[in-house]
């Protein structure tokens, strides 16, 4: 057959695309159970960065069994949901719904001296992509415990600098009421925080991403309020 | 198998036809994943896997494709190759596909990989080619790895993770060179192995 032929051309192309994807099907079909595993482990590890605790791939099943006693989901009412596996939910699709059928995780986890800590999940936008995270409270549901902070695409060196240990440390102890009892969330502010109960440095040169924290700090931690309200000490 | 001519085709894109430094292809990802030795000796093995893999198909192939859709075919294996190499590291090891993250894809675009199929696999048999993926895949990894082992020293203080530079050199008043974790520090250490390749091997000096 002639080589430089149309037909010849259409058919190879053809058969070559038909040939490609079986092949990349095939892969992608047989390692997916092994990218799900190492998906959830990481996410487990997120969730033991934000209580505190740093793990790595071969120690945090056995760390996430003996420090996570309880997840469970509740609605913005509050209320506890039944039978919904809260691990496998997806903040990313639940802010896309009404608020009246959203459905947010809460992570319960004790520490040695059996004290609860109460860790809520984080999801939001920063300058370049999606931002997300987890926050974890004391007991009394007001005075934050641990923060953990990751992106996908923000800037090296400025918007990427939250989540860096030495940014997420300026959380701890920071608390989401004023005296009054009125929920304020946490900002991040330009000047100096160390005195603000309520706010830490933003980072500079990352305006924007430091806005889309406040933000996602602010749209979900709304998401619990009846929750924090309704539990707190 | 290994022939005096077939031996060249593996040696000299190591030093005197060395992708990098010589023919000056494939330096955005050298740039990019240097910073630590780690994701740069896995981004060499994937490099010289995707280049001998798909130069032994074209090559194979290269009695068979239409010369008006050849760069098409070239760019489906490639694409192809790079893909199971993507799906492979986010299976087995996901900590280094996470640093790696764009960077694999890319491979994909690299210049490096094009080149050699278009300039010798099309023209050559498999053998031959699978020799010369590998050559210029250890080629582009030599310079990869050395660049990151400075890198990760004199910014990090660490290799491989490990610290190496001595807790005491720091009470001194040694400090690591921020400055090295940059992309533009990658530019300046390729240059530095560019320079003392020339002055070693006068050959390779323009008039």
């Amino acid at each position: 057959m002639d080589r430089n032929s149309n037909k010849y051309t259409f058919i190879y192309a053809v058969i070559m695309v038909i040939v490609v994807a079986t092949i990349l099907t095939f892969v992608a079909v047989s390692l997916q159970p092994f990218q799900k595993k190492n998906v959830e482990l990481e996410k487990k590890k997120n969730v033991l960065a934000a209580f505190n605790v740093e793990s790595n791939p071969d120690n945090v099943e056995s760390l996430y069994k003996e420090i996570i006693v309880e997840v469970f989901a509740i609605n913005v009412e509050g209320e506890k949901l039944d039978n919904v596996d809260a691990f496998k939910i997806n903040l990313k699709d639940e802010l896309r719904k009404p608020p009246a059928d959203q459905q947010w995780p809460i992570y319960v986890a004790k520490t040695q001296d059996g004290d609860l800590k109460y860790i809520f999940p984080l999801y939001g936008k920063g300058l370049w992509g999606p931002l997300w995270g987890y926050i974890s409270f004391y007991e009394d549901l007001n005075h934050v415990f641990g923060v953990y902070f990751d992106h996908k695409s923000e800037t090296p060196g400025l918007g990427a600098e939250i989540s860096t240990a030495e940014f997420q440390k300026e959380f701890i102890d920071k608390s989401i009421f004023d005296e009054n009892g009125n929920f304020v969330s946490i900002d991040l502010i330009k000047t100096d925080a160390s005195d603000n109960n309520h706010a830490v440095d933003a980072v500079s040169g990352g305006t924007i991403t430091s806005h889309g924290l406040r933000d996602m700090l602010k749209t979900c931690l709304s998401a619990y309020l009846k929750f924090i309200e309704n539990n707190k000490k | 198998m290994f022939s005096k001519k077939n031996l060249k085709l593996l040696t000299d894109p190591i030093n005197k036809n060395n992708p990098i430094t010589v023919q000056v292809l494939g330096i955005c990802s050298a740039l990019a994943v240097t910073v630590k030795l780690e994701p740069a000796v896995v981004m060499s093995l994937s490099v010289i896997f995707v280049m001998a893999m798909s130069n032994v198909v074209i090559s194979l192939l290269r009695n068979t494709i239409p010369k008006r859709i050849r760069i098409i075919v070239q760019l489906v294996v490639v694409a192809a190759l790079v893909i199971i190499v993507d799906q492979f590291l986010k299976a087995f090891v996901f900590d280094v596909s996470k640093q790696l993250s764009v960077f694999v894809g890319l491979i994909i675009t690299n210049c490096i990989i094009m080149g050699r199929l278009e300039a010798f696999a099309l023209s050559n048999s498999p053998k031959r080619a699978f020799l010369d993926g590998i050559g210029n895949g250890l080629g582009y990894g030599a310079i990869l790895i050395i660049v990151a082992f400075f890198r990760e020293l004199f910014g990090s203080g660490t290799i491989w993770d490990i610290q190496v530079v001595p807790e005491k050199f720091y009470q001194l008043g040694y400090a690591n060179n921020g400055l090295m974790i940059l992309p533009p520090m990658a530019l300046i250490v390729v240059g530095v192995i560019i320079w003392v390749q020339r002055s070693r091997n006068r050959e390779l000096i323009e008039e």
